[in-house]
């Protein structure tokens, strides 16, 4: 999969979590950026993320996703 | 990686995405139902209850087929779960609303006058307990003594919950098992440790499937689901620790299923009736071409043993109240025959309470189906192996459920367990005698065909009206027939069954359960009345029936029997009450029918009219009215 098709299907994910179809997942996006993306939200990110990608973060990746281009490095990685 | 447990049964939706959009330009009730009605992960359930609630933040009265009022008390955090319950309901039609109790204070929630909990004025009352709450204190190192203790303290906490709630909101009260998430310490023989997390879960477990019964609680099995999905699939220690969510986010679709299915059962919105296709359905091959001999089913092949698993299923649904039919494209003669003559055959053709055997389309037999067993198109679920019926019935049916069973029959027991479309909280005597009273219900309806007149009908029947004050004996099928029945009764009032019990020694109180009996069999309890004496006017609070005995005197019957009872109490007049509901416009004219003059709405808009007993005379009707 490359860094494009992961960074399609963030936005994808992104715009169904939040109900909004302006959103674009970019590497600086942050969830201070997004209206509405909590804690319990990031959690609902990372686990759309994982049954979208046929991933499984670990706790240690997860305590490091700091910005959505660290969510998609970390998926690349994976999937090669 | 865990998967998550999909709703596979719900077909895809390839164009979802595009509906939800059309759904938020112009959102109708039909389109959140049909969004709801598919195979969703948890974003788009969430998405589609965000869309939902922005546009429906009151019930719909018109379209919705109900509403209600979910609360959650529990232990950790429930927020993520809520659209799972929401969109579950929303699925079946319903309008469902959630009042989620703050993080553990479940006991102040019950307890508190100002908790929110009594303006929020629940239907029904979640308790959702996580295993770390119920298992405080519990470690290796305890007696069993200390350990039954705490055993009692836990068990005797959550009786009392039960209690309040049941005493302070009088509604529905539910429990979720709890999910075994610990760790075992001794392995298979876990239970030999009195002190083991773990061992003091599945105890729990046993003592809430034991105790709920009696104390009126219906149980959310979250257990045995989860041991049939894999823990994994429900639950995620990263998440425990990170955000004290018991139940992954991942799950709360089918968490609201689980849910939802035992509050439909409640309300008696649960299917009753599984139609089954023929050829490839429930035995291998195509009868009309491969005759009787050729088809597969049974001993002897692997899928002709799965072929008799299905119809073994089929077979022991019916015996616990699901009424069965077939609908198959197929030459009559040929389906009976091999009904009739395969000797490996599970289902007989008495099994069956209605054959739509012949070559039109499906949907116009579906119909015929629910009209012949004079129930409505949403009781019906239609099992077919052939996906392009299935898509048919669909688009001509959206009401009818269709699972997706994919072409493996060994999968189809598991696939309609899976989908909880009977999901029911307990059998009765009826249940158990449901396929025979159908099928009499068709006998009746034959012979009314080849009797020349109404009359002549009716009282060929013999009918016999056998009529009890509530008892016991009957507890049971009258808070079922209560709490279910939504075409024929007047008020649609619900009571649990502690509230019907305490009607039994009320003297003031008339109850009467009414059974009826004709040469084609009993049909079991058909009618219940509560009237209450208020000074000399006995209030029929009130007046349910079965559809099945529509057109039978049976109303005119009953009333003869209010009367009469009233009379013995003292009373010089009854007063009737219609509460309009969704589903019950077929008895808007019930009083004036029998004879009750309207005396105007009350401040609720409920109809109330009066039928004096002085000059009372009983109404014609060919039933013979019996105490017993």
């Amino acid at each position: 999969m490359t860094e494009a098709e992961i960074y399609a299907g963030l936005t994808e994910l992104l715009r169904d979590l939040f109900l909004r179809d302006d959103l674009v997942a970019t590497p600086t996006l942050t969830a201070p950026d997004v209206p509405g993306w909590d804690s319990l939200k990031q959690i609902n990110v990372i686990i759309a993320a994982e049954q979208r990608f046929g991933v499984k973060f670990s706790s240690r990746e997860i305590e490091s996703f700091e910005d959505v281009g660290s969510l998609a490095r970390t998926i690349l990685d994976r999937l090669g | 990686m865990s998967i998550a447990p999909a709703l596979y049964w719900l077909p895809e939706n390839p164009g979802w995405r595009s509906a939800a959009q059309d759904f938020r330009k112009s959102p109708t009730w039909a389109a959140a139902v049909a969004l709801a009605d598919a195979r969703l992960d948890f974003v788009r359930t969430d998405m589609l209850d965000g869309l939902v609630r922005d546009a429906f933040q009151d019930a719909p009265q018109a379209e919705a087929a109900a509403s209600v009022r979910l609360a959650v008390l529990g232990s950790s955090t429930l927020t993520h779960l809520m659209a799972g319950i929401r969109v579950a309901a929303l699925r079946r039609g319903v309008h469902l609303t959630t009042y989620e109790g703050d993080y553990g204070q479940y006991r102040q929630a019950l307890n508190d006058a100002d908790s929110g909990l009594g303006a929020f004025n629940p239907t029904a009352i979640l308790f959702a307990f996580d295993p770390w709450h119920v298992t405080a204190g519990i470690h290796p190192g305890l007696t069993t003594k200390d350990v039954d203790l705490l055993f009692d303290s836990v068990t005797e906490t959550i009786a009392a919950c039960w209690r309040t709630a049941r005493e302070n909101f009088g509604c529905a009260i539910l429990q979720q098992t709890i999910l075994p998430t610990f760790a075992p310490l001794l392995g298979s023989n876990e239970q030999r440790l009195a002190g083991s997390r773990a061992g003091f879960v599945r105890r729990l477990n046993a003592w809430l499937s034991a105790q709920s019964r009696a104390q009126g609680v219906e149980l959310v099995a979250l257990d045995e689901r989860a041991a049939a999905d894999g823990l994994d699939a429900w639950h995620d220690p990263a998440l425990w620790y990170r955000s004290k969510q018991e139940i992954s986010p991942a799950a709360a679709p089918i968490y609201g299923e689980l849910v939802v299915r035992v509050l439909a059962a409640l309300q008696g919105r649960s299917r009753k009736c599984l139609v089954l296709d023929l050829d490839n359905t429930i035995w291998g091959g195509v009868v009309g071409d491969d005759g009787v001999d050729g088809l597969v089913l049974g001993q002897g092949s692997a899928l002709g043993e799965a072929f008799t698993a299905v119809q073994t299923y089929a077979r022991d649904l019916a015996a616990r109240g699901v009424v069965l039919a077939v609908c198959s494209k197929n030459d009559e003669a040929n389906a009976f025959e091999a009904f009739d003559r395969h000797p490996e055959m599970v289902l007989r053709r008495g099994d069956i309470a209605c054959f739509a055997v012949n070559w039109s389309d499906k949907a116009a037999n579906l119909r015929a189906v629910a009209g012949e067993l004079n129930i409505g198109l949403d009781s019906l679920v239609f099992l077919d192996d052939n996906p392009a019926e299935r898509d048919l019935v669909r688009r001509e049916l959206p009401m009818v459920a269709v699972p997706e069973i994919g072409d493996d029959p060994a999968l189809y027991p598991r696939t309609i367990a899976d989908a909880g479309y009977f999901e029911s909280t307990g059998v009765t005597d009826d249940d158990r005698e449901r396929t025979r009273q159908y099928r009499g219900n068709r006998q009746r309806d034959a012979a009314r065909e080849t009797a020349t007149d109404m009359p002549s009908y009716l009282k060929g029947l013999e009918m016999r009206m056998l009529w009890r004050p509530f008892d016991r004996v009957g507890l049971a099928r009258i808070v079922q027939l209560i709490n279910k029945t939504n075409q024929f009764n007047l008020t649609t009032r619900r009571y649990t069954e502690k509230q019907v019990s305490d009607l039994m020694t009320d003297p003031r109180a008339l109850t009467l359960q009414i059974r009826l009996i004709d040469t084609f069999g009993d049909n079991g309890i058909v009618a219940i009345v509560i009237g209450r004496l208020v000074g000399n006017t006995l209030e029929i609070d009130t007046w349910l029936m079965s559809c099945r005995v529509l057109g039978r005197q049976v109303e005119a019957a009953t009333l003869n029997l209010i009367a009469e009872q009233a009379l013995k109490m003292g009373a010089a007049r009854l007063m009737g009450e219609y509460r309009p509901s969704a589903k019950n416009g077929m008895v808007r004219d019930h009083y004036r029918k029998l004879g009750f003059a309207d005396i105007g709405a009350d401040s609720a808009g409920h109809a109330k009219s009066m039928r004096d007993l002085s000059d009372f005379a009983p109404l014609e009707s060919f039933i013979a009215i019996e105490e017993g």
